[in-house]
């Protein structure tokens, strides 16, 4: 066997003994789970009150499984994602248009800095009820509430990519008989958009928190709703459950930003790679 | 000889540092580049040579003084001239093909003559297999000449090159230059080069202007350079007249680069 050959089948097996701890660390944390809340190792009382608080695994697993044998579980998650896409999607868009026009036009931008500044020190997430009144219970108010969240990340990074251009790449575009769309085009927007991806996991983030929260406070359907609901029951398995479906959601979210990236972002160097000839 | 370029009575005055003083960059300094003319500017580290540069590119706008391309009068930036950058100014985010074809597309030219050009010019620097790499992805040799390409493909009558090969090893920047005086002999464009290493200017140019030290840096010298054309850069360096040449030109700008080294020291 080659030499280049060996270590990448080292490398698989490193990557792959990785995996194996991961999955051993959460059976461990679920294992724990299971012990605490079931009369094995101390009374049954304590064993009951660990549960009243926690939920039992077992159980919280098992509603997670009749949730999507069912069926009924789509309804809501479909709903959250379209709130997450959304408030995804228009925040983006705002913070992009806006944060070319403000880091562009310094009169602009200089007139709109305090506002900007007050707006994003601001909790956001207290605006939920006046969204919830001026929208109503529907996506409506997830979404915008989402999009507040979303949009100062993409708005900062934007702001920031523009003033970063390198004055010797404006230059030569400029040089090369660029107009200022051109410039606009090929320089600016490019450049803001490293930026942009760059926050692309914070701001995905930042809209399924919008749409979950905004849910919470007052919804019909929805992953949010789904807990709310059973919060009001002291159903704490479903509670756990929710939480875990959500997290599964998450992460599955982030693993779609990640891919996107890696296609998108190809001319970016990446540290300390090499290329295959 | 017309002028392609002229420069004359360039003063370049920068306004206001922290403590409200001005610079005065370059100092009444006149320059003329005859067409198909190749000349370099040579000066101690810091003399103000970038910012002639971009005076003559329309980069940067003289305090006073008159800039004339092809006899006229220049405002804004300078359609006549191409500029090679000393730091890397590819966009990062095109492929060298996308780079190369930059200038052409924002001309609006169809795209299918993009390509055949595109096509031509990275076979002529000898890129032709690496047209879709990006940047990062290329050596720093192989960068200059995309941004080589990048430049000619728009056929420039005027080419300012700042220091374009100083962040090459020796043997590279040789081979480069060699390619660069290739190409400029195919159509003898005008040219203003700039560099701080006296033995490049010496081995590519018909002229070399030697600047003062800064600030308000002027010309002190001109020197025609009266070596034969085709010549190969690494093996002229060996001839007699070259060694003459260099000791003669050294003469004049020993004594600028001692002050800008004592300056230096000083700051």
């Amino acid at each position: 066997m080659s030499e280049t050959a060996t270590r990448a089948d080292g490398m698989r097996r490193a990557r792959g003994r990785l995996a194996l701890y991961h999955v051993m660390l959460l059976g461990s944390v679920f294992a724990f789970w299971y012990l605490m809340t079931e009369p094995l190792l101390w009374s049954e009382e304590a064993a009951r009150n660990t549960a009243f608080f926690f939920g039992k695994p077992l159980i919280v697993l098992e509603k997670i499984w009749l949730w999507f044998a069912s069926g009924r579980i789509y309804e809501h998650l479909l709903i959250t994602l379209i709130e997450t896409l959304l408030a995804f999607a228009l925040g983006t868009l705002g913070g992009l248009g806006i944060g070319l026009w403000l880091a562009l036009s310094p009169t602009a931008s200089a007139l709109a800095d305090p506002y900007i500044k007050a707006l994003n020190a601001m909790p956001r997430v207290i605006l939920a009820p006046i969204f919830a009144v001026w929208f109503g219970l529907g996506i409506l108010s997830k979404v915008a509430l989402g999009i507040t969240l979303v949009f100062f990340i993409v708005f900062f990074n934007v702001y920031q990519g523009v003033k970063e251009v390198s004055p010797v790449v404006l230059n030569n575009a400029r040089m090369l008989g660029a107009n200022s769309r051109q410039l606009l085009r090929t320089v600016y927007v490019p450049s803001a958009m490293s930026w942009v991806f760059s926050s692309l996991h914070t701001s995905v983030g930042m809209a399924f928190v919008g749409a979950v929260v905004g849910e919470y406070l007052g919804s019909a359907r929805g992953v949010g709703y789904l807990i709310l609901q059973a919060e009001g029951s002291f159903d704490i398995n479903t509670v756990f459950a929710g939480i875990l479906v959500l997290t599964a959601f998450a992460l599955a979210l982030d693993s779609l930003v990640s891919l996107a990236e890696r296609r998108l972002l190809v001319w970016r160097p990446a540290q300390g790679e090499t290329e295959k000839l | 000889m017309s002028a392609a370029l002229s420069l004359s009575g360039i003063t370049v005055t920068f306004t206001g540092d922290a403590a409200g003083k001005n610079y005065t960059a370059v100092e009444d300094t006149t320059l003329t580049v005859g067409a198909g003319e190749f000349v370099s500017v040579v000066g101690p580290t810091g003399c103000g040579k970038s910012t002639l540069l971009n005076i003559a590119a329309g980069l940067l706008a003289a305090s006073a003084g008159d800039v004339r391309s092809l006899g006229q009068p220049l405002a804004g930036i300078n359609r006549d001239a191409g500029y090679m950058f000393q730091a890397d100014a590819l966009l990062p985010w095109l492929s060298a093909f996308d780079n190369v074809a930059l200038g052409l597309r924002y001309r609006g030219v169809d795209e299918a003559s993009v390509r055949e050009r595109v096509e031509a010019w990275l076979a002529r620097v000898g890129l032709s297999a690496h047209a879709n790499r990006y940047p990062h992805q290329l050596s720093g040799g192989m960068k200059k000449r995309v941004a080589l390409a990048q430049m000619l493909i728009l056929d420039p009558k005027i080419l300012l090159m700042d220091e374009p090969f100083s962040a090459l090893d020796i043997q590279t920047r040789q081979l480069m230059e060699n390619e660069l005086l290739e190409l400029w002999s195919a159509d003898r464009k005008s040219v203003v080069f700039i560099t701080h290493d006296l033995e490049e200017a010496i081995a590519l140019s018909d002229r070399v202007v030697v600047l003062s030290a800064g600030p308000a840096t002027r010309p002190i010298g001109e020197f025609a350079i009266d070596l034969p054309r085709p010549r190969d850069v690494a093996e002229i360096r060996m001839t007699p007249r070259f060694v003459q040449l260099h000791t003669e030109i050294w003469s004049a700008m020993k004594d600028e680069v001692l002050k800008s080294y004592a300056q230096s020291q000083r700051a």
